[in-house]
């Protein structure tokens, strides 16, 4: 371990979490007027804006219509000034595409695809600022922004990235000690690029099935079961975050005018 | 030249367009939310069967009719209906039919058999006709139909067979959500003050200055008058109207002919450009909102 403990000998974290607690969700649907659904979500320093277009006729080219579902489009980009080195981004580079197609599997899961044939579907996702667990950032950010557009879900989808940090060397409580790794919850960029093993699920909340489950650097499968509990904890509390604002939302945007009409 | 008067405010600061209401919120569900444990329901739009529980799948508010039951958003797609009078723009030329954009979730059929074409009622159409059909109805044009027919997968039918429909020409095209517009047995509307509106129910109004219909001969057909000078006040007039009816989908009050001339009489007391700014747009949603509330008590 290079430099610096990820946990302290107290079970604090370096931005003084512990290791269930998820940084500070802020967040806000229908953030501008011309999509279809669109939001804007901070996961502590990291923030993300998303937009969704549709259910629409395809545009460009027919042949990728497909007759018994929704086609789900996502796009990842990142602003040019979304890490500490400003450069520039562009879209189709092999990083973002690889997101743009987890989202894409991950949003066909969650979305009743069924209801929509021969259309489609947009998803854009544009990191504004990144600080650690982009990916569920945008999830949860597009997320949003689907039930923003009225678009049907299963359930909401969340995601959580944790990281699997080695216990602290002196420990206030020897039991922790022999339990290994601890698993900390909604990861940042410094604990993400720390060399421990990351693993990002998400999942649909309420009923805990999983989506997508990723996993970076070398992870003992003895380890698997308790990163995954942790994660998928992580997904139903970011869920709850997510309603609150939706509810919210909807109980200020006057939709009783609209209920009344 | 120093531009006058610009308003500049932080994002926290921002105006936010609600405008209070009286009656209590209603219950909201949310994805995944279960509605009740799955006994005898009619599944709907917004709901679907998880299991033994019937949940929503959108959120929004919950009506019923009898086993019926489904999940209003806030805001979707337009949903075609028979009857329902729309503003669309034409996005393609096929053989014997044009493709429109309706704002949903498919693009609408307009075949050239259901349309009044050119020198009479009753005539063939003709190999001829569907050579001439871009010299109708090209891309981009903006057209005024009814639905005629909805299909299974949701796409819809349209026709134009009455004068009133057609081709559109000089006017201003807004958008706003599809649920704001009131359902009302007429959705074309002159104006006293001197504009034209098509309220289309999938969320389109057409703002356009009035057309002498005697003179003329109505708006409807597919001629365009784009010579037509149209005069300074008129376009006050219209983008007055414009700003207003902005005003009110930002507070999300709903849209027809009085709640829009109430707003257009509340907002004399700016000028034009100053109902661009939040407050103002704000202000004129209230005042027509309370007038609203005023005539509904007596």
């Amino acid at each position: 371990m290079a430099g610096f403990d990820l946990l302290s000998d107290q079970g604090l974290r370096l931005d003084g979490r512990r290791s269930n607690e998820l940084r500070k969700i802020q967040c806000k649907l229908g953030v501008f007027s011309q999509p279809d659904g669109s939001s804007y979500l901070e996961q502590g320093n990291t923030k993300v804006l998303a937009a969704v277009y549709g259910p629409h006729e395809i545009r460009g080219s027919r042949a990728k219509r497909l007759l018994d579902q929704v086609l789900v489009n996502c796009q990842y980009s990142m602003a040019t000034f979304s890490t500490g080195e400003r450069k520039r981004r562009p879209r189709g580079d092999r990083k973002s595409q690889e997101m743009s197609s987890h989202l894409r599997q991950t949003f066909e899961a969650a979305i009743k695809t069924e209801l929509y044939p021969r259309s489609q579907i947009d998803i854009f996702v544009e990191v504004l600022q990144a600080d650690g667990g982009n990916y569920s950032a945008c999830v949860n950010a597009a997320t949003l922004a689907l039930v923003d557009a009225g678009i049907p879900l299963h359930e909401y989808v969340t995601s959580c990235t944790t990281v699997l940090a080695p216990p602290p060397a002196t420990s206030w409580d020897d039991e922790k000690l022999e339990e290994g790794e601890i698993a900390l919850v909604d990861a940042s960029h410094r604990e993400e690029t720390s060399g421990s093993p990351t693993l990002t699920v998400a999942a649909l909340a309420d009923s805990g099935r999983l989506v997508l489950c990723q996993v970076g650097q070398r992870l003992h499968l003895d380890r698997m079961n308790r990163a995954l509990e942790r994660a998928l904890q992580g997904c139903k509390d970011v869920r709850d975050v997510l309603d609150e604002a939706v509810r919210d939302h909807l109980a200020n945007c006057g939709i009783s005018e609209a209920a009344s009409s | 030249m120093m531009a006058e008067n610009v308003c500049i405010n932080v994002a926290y600061q921002r105006t936010t367009f609600t405008v209070p209401i009286s009656q209590p919120t209603p219950r909201i569900y949310t994805p995944g939310e279960v509605i009740s444990p799955h006994a005898g329901f009619i599944v709907s739009h917004g709901t679907y069967i998880d299991g033994d529980y019937l949940k929503a799948s959108v959120a929004g508010v919950k009506e019923q009719v009898d086993k019926l039951v489904y999940v209003r958003p806030l805001k979707n797609r337009y949903n075609g209906e028979i009857g329902d009078v729309v503003v669309g723009r034409v996005t393609e030329v096929q053989q014997k039919r044009w493709k429109v954009d309706t704002n949903s979730r498919l693009d609408s059929n307009l075949l050239i058999s259901s349309m009044n074409l050119p020198g009479g009622e009753l005539r063939r159409r003709s190999v001829e006709d569907e050579k001439m059909m871009r010299k109708f109805l090209q891309e981009g044009d903006l057209i005024s139909a009814e639905v005629q027919n909805v299909f299974d997968d949701g796409s819809l039918s349209l026709h134009t067979r009455s004068l009133k429909y057609g081709k559109l020409s000089q006017g201003i095209l807004l958008t706003v959500f599809p649920s704001l517009i009131r359902r009302r047995k007429n959705h074309f509307h002159d104006l006293h003050c001197g504009a034209s509106i098509i309220l289309g129910n999938n969320g389109f109004i057409w703002i356009s200055p009035t057309i002498n219909t005697e003179v003329e001969g109505g708006a409807g057909g597919f001629t365009q008058n784009l010579d037509k000078e149209v005069s300074m006040e008129e376009r006050e007039v219209m983008a007055r109207l414009r700003n207003c009816i902005l005003a009110l989908a930002a507070s999300k009050m709903s849209l027809y002919d009085t709640s829009i001339v109430y707003a257009f009489e509340e907002s004399q007391k700016y000028k034009v450009s100053e109902l661009l700014d939040a407050e103002n747009m704000l202000d004129v949603a209230l005042m027509t909102y309370h007038r609203l509330e005023s005539q509904e008590e007596t």
